[in-house]
C-alpha cells in the first residue's frame, strides 16, 4: 500500500517544490527591481545600519580633526573642518548605502573603462543580492539588522 | 540585582605581569581559546570520517566550508582564492565567539570593541596592503572619483578618505554594538523574573521568561548573521582592493 503511494506523492513534492522556487524567484526578483531601499530589509534594521554608517565617519572625521589639531597645535580649526568633511563622509556613507552599492563601498564607475564598469556593477550585484545565489536568503538576513 | 551590564567585566583568571605589562589570562581569552578549540574539534571531527555520503557531522563541517567558499567565490571571484584560510578563520571565530557567549555563564568576546575592532583593523590593514602590492601606487586612484568636476576635487578626495577609513569603525562598531545589546536585552528581562514572580505569586514571571526564551532565538540568528556580515564585508573589501571597483 505504501509502496504504491510513493512515485506519485514524490512527483507531487518535486512539483510543489518547483513552485515554490519559482515563486520566491519571482518573489525575490520584485524585491530585487525596488529602487528604494535594499530589498527586504526591516525598517529597524535599515535604521541600525544607517546610524552605523554616519556614526562611524563622524567618528573618523572628529578623531582625524582632533588628531590634527593637538599635533600642529590649531585648536579649533582642523576639528571644524574634519567634523564637516566626516559629515560629507557620513551622508556618502549613507547615499552608497541606499542606492543599494552598499556593503560594496566602492564608488561606482561612470564613462571609465570597460573593464572598471564591468567590475562596478558585479560589485554592486555583490553588494545588493550579496550571495543570494549561493544561500538563498541570505540578503534578507544580512539586512535584518 | 546584579547590573545586566555586569557580563561583560573582564576579570583575571590566571594572573600574569611581565615587566609591568599585564598580560594576565583573562576570561575573554579563555573564551576565546574555548572557540578556538571548539572550532578546531569540530572540523577536524567532521573531516575524520571523510564518508561519500557524509554524516551529520560531516554535512555540518562541510556546509561551513562550502559557504564561505561560494561567498569568497561569488563576492571576490578567483583571485580571493587565496585568501580563503584566513576569511574562514575570521568567519568561524567570530560565529563559534557569538553562539559559544549564548551559553548560561559563558563570556562573550565578541561584545568588546577592543576585541571587534583589533578583528577590523586587522582585516583593514590586510585589504589595504594586499591593494597596494597589487596595483602599487596606482590603489590611491581609489580616493578619486571619476565624473567629478577638477573644481570639487579638493573636497571630494577627502571624504573618500574619510568614507575609506570609516569602514573598520563601521565593521566593528556593527558587531560588537549588536552583540553587546542583544547580551543586555537578555539580562535585562532576565532580571525581571523575580521581582515579578515575586510580587505575582509566580504569574509575572513567566512573562519575561518567555521574552527570553524568544530572545534566545532571536541572538542565535544574529550570532549568525553578524559573523556573515562581518565576512561578507571582509570579501567585498578585499573585491575593492583587488579590483579596484
Amino acid at each position: 500500500m505504501g509502496e504504491d503511494n510513493r512515485p506519485p506523492s514524490l512527483d507531487d513534492l518535486g512539483n510543489r517544490l518547483r513552485a515554490a522556487r519559482e515563486h520566491r524567484e519571482a518573489d525575490s526578483q520584485h524585491k530585487g527591481t525596488l529602487s528604494s531601499g535594499p530589498p527586504g530589509m526591516s525598517g529597524l534594521g535599515w535604521a541600525v545600519r544607517v546610524g552605523v554608517e554616519m556614526v562611524s565617519a563622524l567618528i573618523v572625521g572628529v578623531g582625524v580633526g582632533l588628531g590634527l589639531d593637538w599635533w600642529l597645535d590649531t585648536k579649533p580649526w582642523f576639528l571644524v573642518v574634519f567634523f564637516l568633511l566626516g559629515s560629507g563622509a557620513a551622508m556618502l556613507n549613507v547615499w552608497r548605502a541606499a542606492m543599494g552599492y552598499g556593503l560594496a563601498v566602492g564608488y561606482p564607475k561612470q564613462g571609465d573603462s570597460e573593464d572598471e564598469q564591468e567590475k562596478a556593477t558585479h560589485g554592486k550585484v555583490a553588494g545588493t543580492s550579496g550571495g543570494a545565489d549561493s544561500n538563498g536568503n541570505s540578503a534578507d538576513k544580512e539586512s535584518e539588522r | 540585582m546584579a547590573s545586566p551590564l555586569q557580563q561583560f567585566e573582564i576579570h583575571p583568571i590566571v594572573p600574569i605581569h611581565i615587566g609591568g605589562i599585564d598580560l594576565s589570562i583573562t576570561n575573554s581569552a579563555l573564551w576565546m581559546g574555548i572557540s578556538v578549540a571548539t572550532a578546531s574539534v569540530f572540523l577536524a571531527f567532521g573531516a575524520r570520517r571523510r564518508a561519500l555520503v557524509p554524516g551529520r557531522w560531516q554535512v555540518m563541517a562541510e556546509m561551513s566550508y562550502e559557504f564561505i567558499a561560494n561567498m569568497l567565490r561569488d563576492n571576490v571571484g578567483d583571485a580571493g582564492r587565496r585568501f580563503f584560510p584566513y576569511i574562514f578563520t575570521l568567519f568561524m571565530f567570530i560565529l563559534f565567539g557569538n553562539l559559544l557567549g549564548l551559553v548560561p555563564g559563558a563570556f562573550t568576546y565578541t561584545s568588546h570593541i577592543a576585541v571587534t575592532l583589533a578583528l577590523a583593523m586587522t582585516v583593514f590593514v590586510a585589504v589595504t596592503i594586499v591593494g597596494i602590492v597589487k596595483h602599487g601606487l596606482h590603489f590611491f586612484t581609489f580616493f578619486v572619483p571619476s565624473g567629478v568636476p577638477a573644481l570639487m576635487m579638493p573636497l571630494m578626495i577627502p571624504i573618500e578618505i574619510i568614507s575609506y577609513l570609516s569602514r573598520p569603525v563601521s565593521l566593528s562598531i556593527r558587531l560588537f554594538a549588536n552583540m553587546m545589546a542583544g547580551h543586555t536585552m537578555m539580562k535585562v528581562f532576565a532580571g525581571f523574573v523575580v521581582p515579578l514572580g515575586a510580587a505575582t505569586f509566580g504569574i509575572g514571571g513567566l512573562a519575561p521568561i518567555a521574552m527570553d526564551v524568544a530572545l534566545t532565538g532571536f541572538e542565535l540568528l544574529v550570532a549568525f548573521l553578524q559573523a556573515y556580515v562581518f565576512t561578507v564585508l571582509t570579501c567585498l573589501y578585499l573585491n575593492d582592493a583587488l579590483h579596484l571597483h
